[in-house]
């Protein structure tokens, strides 16, 4: 085969951020991974020193992760990630659809409106923490907002809060993620039933009702921990929704008004000459043409809630572990406590849950990409 | 352009090769700034061209200077000589490394050993050498209040804690004060170790640090549960507060008591302009009358300081009776030298300069003095843990598990 030359220069002009990705993306990937199954920082007289020693330990900083009755706080911190993720997607998608539509239609000075709301996205994190925590203070803020009108002060306690709520048993975590995901198998092969791939159908159906019976019996097998241990949604993290929300709906809102003007407008007159209520023009026609922008959404919101860390570090402090996510244990772990193994492990289980989001979507899109 | 090239050029390669010159990394800025520039004037002073190169990252008690120290020294760039709490912030996170020069002979041909307290060359010592010279003082069991207020309120300073818990604390509440006012984390620990160090007593206290004592022992759960008798007289919104913001809710009669360390004096004298004995005044925390629990910033010399000689210049004006009179009433704390210059001192400084030559000495937990670095970040984690649960037996077994984590008392 014969090199064309501009494939060679395309080549060239390639090779350094290939270099450099292979080294400060891959490179580190896998000195975090490898410094994961060590003990560096267990004994300190190697942890700080000049050329550390470091003896593998195999997976023992993941297990201590997950049993160890010292990082419930990590536990904790995974509840929280996941919480908060809800939170801040399901506010940042309706706030930001809902800004869309409003915005679509035809209002005076959209401009301005979009502008405005489009600004706090602008900011940086650390100046929005820095903002919302003095707007969250118990003793002004938000809290005096009311007398402004006359209204009596309120008295919410916003970040300084210790109350959770929602708790549940760490110990029966399998179980519970046992029946939804039988759950969702379910749908999955009723859905293949009514497609006529009985035999896949079926399948799924029994291979959902052997787990959703297993899980409903409190996963018998499996236990994660030999004790007790109660974890919850943490109300303070209400405050930390808020202010991530105001920063990043406007950004949704933007994803979501390009996505409006790209539904032709034919569709929509079509609909409406078939009759449809405007409600069920956008239910039946806009929403699911706005199924792909939905999705690119999630997966840039989701990736930066499971990440998120100056946000918090502004609001809430770094020592406030009712406000923790494991980006910040990640770093306390790491480079104040010199724990650099179970740093190291903290960071790789994050990277594992960002891959959890990203992946399928970089799989999709390049499929897509290549059946073009 | 050419000119500007060869500029930059001469600058990179002056800083490249510049013989004589020492850089001193510390994480003194802002109100404690003047008190380090007049040290490093005097520095240039005595040692003509010698360039101090003042390496600062600000931050309270160093967390982010630590964080770039710790990044220089794995990098293996270590400053001449860097600022850090004298006691096991240094020996148990860089001294067990082996990264710093014993300065038993510095100690030695200047004197010092018999200038510095015992108490104080103990927590800066092990059997290996002496590893930093402390430059400052400062006391972590005050206990401040507005002398007025209490008269106002009709309560007495308490004696210890049972006295605070069972009569003032219902007299205040009566009162419709705050009894005891914290703030942010670190300042609850803070608190903690007052209750700790009166609860089991100076012997006690060193006990947990050496090892004789453990943390899950009768005697130091039962300072978590005298401990959970202090908290319920404390304000619920303490997480988002400064120590500046609980100090101010003393002075201006919401709460009426604070332990804080003795730089809430220099923050009332100075920042709220009050007189001290008469606007704001101060009592050893309750139960620890005779007990000084210190922490001190001192400086060490890193193996492979670049110039060590000129670090080695540094360190003895640090120590310096010259030096720490230059430096101290400034800052703000005492100078640990036996021998320092009272009258330049304001009432406080006295006041506390006389405590910490009688009293019994002890470390701080919070500021570096008896845990290393891992036993004291995690150590907020045992708190918040406690302070959502506040289960004494539980709080107490962590602290064990953290303590065997981080290799204390051994």
């Amino acid at each position: 085969m014969k090199l064309h030359g501009d494939r060679v220069t395309a080549f060239l002009m390639l090779l350094p951020s290939l270099i450099l990705l292979a080294i400060f993306v891959y490179g580190f990937i896998g000195r975090t991974a490898y410094v994961s199954t060590t003990d560096w920082g267990s004994n300190p007289a190697q942890a700080l020193a000049l050329e550390p020693q470091l003896e593998p330990v195999g997976a023992a900083n993941y297990v201590g992760l997950f049993t160890s009755r010292f990082n419930a706080r990590f536990r904790q911190d995974l509840v929280n990630t996941f919480f908060f993720t809800l939170f801040f997607l399901v506010g940042c998608l309706g706030l930001g659809l809902g800004l869309a539509i409003l915005l679509d239609q035809r209002v005076r000075g959209e401009a301005v409106f979009r502008t405005i709301f489009l600004f706090p996205f602008a900011l940086a994190f650390i100046v929005t923490g820095t903002i919302w925590r003095w707007m969250l203070q118990p003793q002004g803020g938000l809290n005096v907002l009311p007398t402004l009108v006359g209204l009596p002060k309120l008295e919410l306690p916003w970040l300084t809060t210790r109350q959770q709520v929602w708790r549940f048993d760490w110990r029966h975590l399998p179980a519970y993620l046992a029946v939804i995901v039988a759950l969702v198998l379910l749908i999955f092969a009723w859905r293949a039933w009514r497609n006529q791939r009985r035999g896949r159908g079926a399948t799924l159906g029994v291979v959902a009702l052997a787990l959703g019976v297993w899980g409903g019996f409190g996963a018998p097998g499996l236990t994660f921990l030999p004790y007790s241990e109660l974890h919850g949604f943490n109300v303070a993290f209400i405050g930390i929704v808020l202010a991530a929300v105001w920063q990043m709906s406007g950004y949704t809102m933007a994803l979501y008004l390009a996505g409006l003007r790209g539904v032709p407008e034919e569709l929509r007159e079509a609909a409406r000459s078939d009759g449809a209520s405007e409600w069920q023009l956008y239910r039946h026609v806009i929403l699911p043409l706005l199924g792909p922008i939905t999705l690119s959404a999630m997966i840039i919101l989701g990736h930066i809630s499971l990440k998120i860390f100056d946000l918090i570090w502004a609001m809430a402090g770094s020592d406030n572990a009712v406000t923790d996510v494991p980006a910040l244990l990640m770093y306390l772990r790491t480079f104040r406590g010199n724990q650099f193994a179970e740093g190291a492990a903290i960071a790789m289980v994050l990277l594992v849950m960002v891959a959890a989001v990203i992946v399928p979507y970089l799989w999709t899109s390049l499929r897509s990409e290549v059946r073009r | 352009m050419r000119k500007a090239l060869v500029l930059l050029a001469t600058l990179v390669l002056s800083a490249a090769f510049a013989q004589n010159s020492v850089e001193i990394f510390s994480w003194w800025a802002g109100d404690e700034g003047p008190a380090l520039e007049a040290l490093i004037k005097q520095y240039e002073t005595d040692h003509p061209g010698v360039e101090v190169i003042n390496a600062t990252v600000t931050g309270g008690s160093g967390v982010n200077a630590r964080a770039v120290l710790k990044t220089r020294m794995l990098g293996g760039d270590p400053p001449d000589s860097f600022q850090v709490h004298a006691g096991q912030e240094l020996i148990g996170t860089w001294v067990v490394a082996d990264r710093m020069e014993d300065l038993t002979s510095l100690f030695k041909e200047q004197g010092w050993l018999t200038a510095f307290p015992q108490g104080l060359l103990d927590l800066i010592s092990t059997d290996k050498g002496i590893w930093s010279v402390p430059v400052n003082i400062h006391r972590s069991n005050v206990l401040w209040y507005v002398p007025a207020n209490l008269e106002k309120w009709g309560v007495t300073v308490p004696a210890d804690w049972n006295e605070f818990v069972t009569t003032t604390c219902p007299a205040l509440r009566t009162a419709g004060v705050t009894p005891l006012v914290i703030g942010e984390n670190w300042t609850v620990q803070h608190l903690w170790e007052s209750v700790a160090v009166a609860e089991m007593g100076p012997d006690g206290w060193r006990g947990l640090w050496d090892g004789s004592v453990a943390f899950d022992s009768p005697e130091a759960q039962a300072v978590w549960e005298t401990f959970d008798k202090v908290l319920a007289c404390t304000n619920a919104d303490f997480t988002g507060l400064s120590w500046q913001q609980a100090t101010d809710r003393v002075a201006n009669g919401q709460a009426a008591f604070n332990v804080m360390g003795d730089w809430a004096a220099g923050y009332m004298a100075t920042t709220l302009g009050l007189e001290p004995g008469t606007g704001f005044a101060w009592a050893a925390s309750p139960g620890t009358d005779g007990v000084f629990i210190l922490l001190a910033d001192s400086f060490g010399l890193p193996k492979g300081a670049p110039d060590r000689d000129n670090a080695l210049a540094w360190l003895e004006l640090v120590g310096s009776k010259k030096g720490q009179d230059i430096f101290n009433p400034l800052k703000g704390s005492i100078s640990p030298r036996l021998d320092s210059d009272l009258s330049k001192y304001n009432a406080y400084g006295k006041s506390a300069a006389a405590d910490y030559q009688s009293d019994t000495q002890v470390g701080s937990l919070v500021h570096g003095a008896v845990a290393n670095e891992t036993f004291m970040s995690d150590f907020a984690t045992v708190m918040e843990t406690f302070l959502s649960n506040r289960d004494a037996a539980e709080a107490a077994s962590l602290a064990a598990e953290l303590a065997g984590r981080a290799h204390i008392g051994n």
